[in-house]
């Protein structure tokens, strides 16, 4: 019995590593491809190990494309919409959490409503708004609609609820006001899930591409998911150069997901619920 | 005197703390809301001023085949896909969770990290694998039917492979809800059943699967929303073709809004998706909160 136990575990544990491996290989597959030579590519010899270390490739995607532009614009909008959706919604949180005013709970009401509505069906109006805005192919049309939110004033609001009572107390004998709450009690005592919940909404909005797509006309304001499909084009079939244009463009999001692997975990739980 | 002062100075504070935020909501979001709803109603093009016709666009959209063809082919991908990535899922996390340690974190991020990628990054990667000629993927499928096959551009395959991709992609995610909801599960209750001589099936059966329900109809529901919503993938991958097979609701708002510049009816399109998802969710999660107070 202990005997059988002891193989089914470890025949398990082999089961899965296999599994995982087969389920990372489209990415190997594509370093693999992106560090070859074009004809190598495409010929019958090529095996599935790297056989070759050719950056070319990369050169040619870093310098042949306007990859340097489509980074520019994904950083400077992302962190953007980072910055502007977390400081906007830890206020509100913190006005629906700790303060009295009229229409409090209907505001609440109205932030849990708008969670169900899919952005993707406001894609029209959206864009004729931006466009009487004059932000067609601007960053102020591809930030803007992405600044709500709903999710992170739930999430605040739930954190920011569980925050004891008497630490607000000494603040407020001391005289100090909600702002002064806000910034020097609530928001460091939630550093932990401000960081998680800037890693999502940076990733998130990184990999935004649909509204991203529509907003954008020009090649040099493209965002990077939107601007690798141009390079299809501009390539034609050349896998080499594709692969290491799309490995380019994901090296960010992975890096930062490794890096933080645990609050990107704690942040995918916390803002879906399972986990508070 | 003081306290009214005071309570007029509290609101006003809350007030300049919620206003940044409903400012912002009121302008893309609360008033896209009401114009699409408007626009629904007239013939406007996507730029510019159009006419009031009533229900003109919905009458059209009801004779019209590819819309038919699209609500079908939404449900097709959506049968494609939700159940098999919560089964998958669920099993993933299943052995995830028996490992520990270094062995544990390293088998999360090869299940997770598909999942920050960016679209057109996934979708790239997998035409390559799937090339009719060089794909890597083609003497596997050439394996089981004989000869390979231009997945994106036969009307068979075209909407399963989309599936396969898209739970590839989006796989990491319901894992992670899958092991937040296994850790929630108290190890007592394993170790007493153990000691009853409890199998793992039994194990799995009447300890696992009930109390990991909430979760399980959690991830049904988020899943049903998302995959409801697809286009990037069939938009990079096919387009919506070959011949229609793989052209969905939001494609046919893309299409009408963007190339046809029909903005009213685009519009139209846009609500009864939205209503469509708002309708489906809520059934669903009727019918899986009864499902679970059935065990």
């Amino acid at each position: 019995m202990n005997h059988q136990r002891r193989f089914e575990n470890i025949a398990l544990t082999c089961i899965t590593l296999v599994a995982g491996i087969i389920w990372i290989f489209p990415l190997y597959w594509a370093f693999v491809t992106s560090i070859r030579s074009e004809d190598r590519v495409v010929s019958e010899a090529a095996g599935l190990l790297p056989d070759e270390f050719n950056i070319s490739s990369y050169v040619d995607a870093m310098f042949n494309t306007s990859l340097i532009d489509w980074y520019i614009n994904s950083i400077g909008t992302s962190l953007i919409i980072t910055l502007v959706v977390l400081v906007t919604g830890m206020m509100c949180a913190y006005a629906l959490s700790q303060m009295q005013f009229p229409g409090r709970r209907l505001l609440y009401g109205i932030v849990l409503a708008s969670f169900m509505v899919p952005a993707q069906a406001l894609v029209v109006p959206q864009f004729v708004l931006m466009n009487d805005l004059g932000l067609i192919n601007k960053w102020g049309g591809i930030i803007l609609p992405q600044l709500v939110v709903p999710v992170v004033i739930i999430v605040y609001k739930q954190f920011f609820d569980a925050v004891p009572k008497e630490m607000k107390e000494a603040v407020v004998l001391d005289g100090g006001g909600d702002y002064t709450l806000l910034f020097r009690v609530y928001l460091p005592l939630n550093w932990g899930i401000t960081t998680a919940l800037g890693i999502i909404t940076f990733i998130m909005s990184w990999n935004a591409f649909l509204w991203p797509f529509l907003v954008i006309t020009t090649e040099e304001m493209m965002t990077i998911p939107v601007g690798i499909t141009q390079v299809n084009d501009a390539f034609g079939v050349a896998y080499a150069r594709i692969m290491s244009v799309a490995l380019l463009a994901a090296a960010p999001v992975v890096i930062a997901y490794l890096i933080f692997q645990k609050k990107v975990t704690e942040a995918v739980m916390i803002s879906s619920g399972v986990k508070g | 005197m003081a306290m009214i002062r005071n309570k007029a100075r509290h609101r006003l504070v809350a007030v300049s703390l919620i206003l940044p935020y409903v400012a912002i909501f009121a302008l893309v979001f609360a008033y896209p809301v009401i114009e699409v709803v408007r626009m629904s109603f007239t013939n406007a093009p996507l730029i510019g001023g159009g006419e009031w016709i009533g229900l003109g666009n919905y009458i059209r959209l009801f004779s019209d085949k590819l819309f038919y063809t699209s609500v079908v082919n939404n449900g097709y991908f959506v049968l494609l896909t939700v159940i098999p990535t919560t089964v998958i899922a669920l099993a993933i996390a299943l052995a995830v969770n028996r490992l520990s340690g270094r062995m544990q974190a390293l088998v999360l991020v090869m299940f997770f990290t598909p999942y920050v990628l960016p679209v057109s990054v996934v979708t790239q990667i997998w035409a390559w694998m799937l090339d009719f000629q060089f794909g890597i993927l083609q003497p596997v499928i050439e394996f089981f039917t004989g000869k390979p096959v231009p997945v994106f551009k036969n009307p068979n395959w075209v909407m399963p492979t989309v599936a396969t991709v898209t739970i590839w992609w989006t796989n990491g995610f319901n894992v992670l809800l899958f092991l937040a909801g296994l850790r929630n599960i108290p190890t007592e209750l394993y170790e007493a059943a153990a000691l009853d001589g409890a199998t793992r099936r039994q194990l799995f059966w009447r300890i696992t699967w009930p109390l990991l329900w909430p979760v399980t109809a959690l991830v049904l529901t988020l899943q049903l929303i998302l995959q409801l919503k697809i286009f990037d993938q069939i938009y990079l991958l096919s387009q919506g073709g070959p011949f229609n097979s793989s052209y969905v609701l939001l494609l046919m708002v893309y299409r009408e809004a963007f190339q046809l510049n029909h903005g009213g009816y685009a519009a139209a399109i846009s609500l009864v998706l939205f209503l469509l998802i708002v309708v489906i969710s809520v059934l669903q999660f009727q019918i899986l909160r009864i499902g679970g107070k059935g065990k």
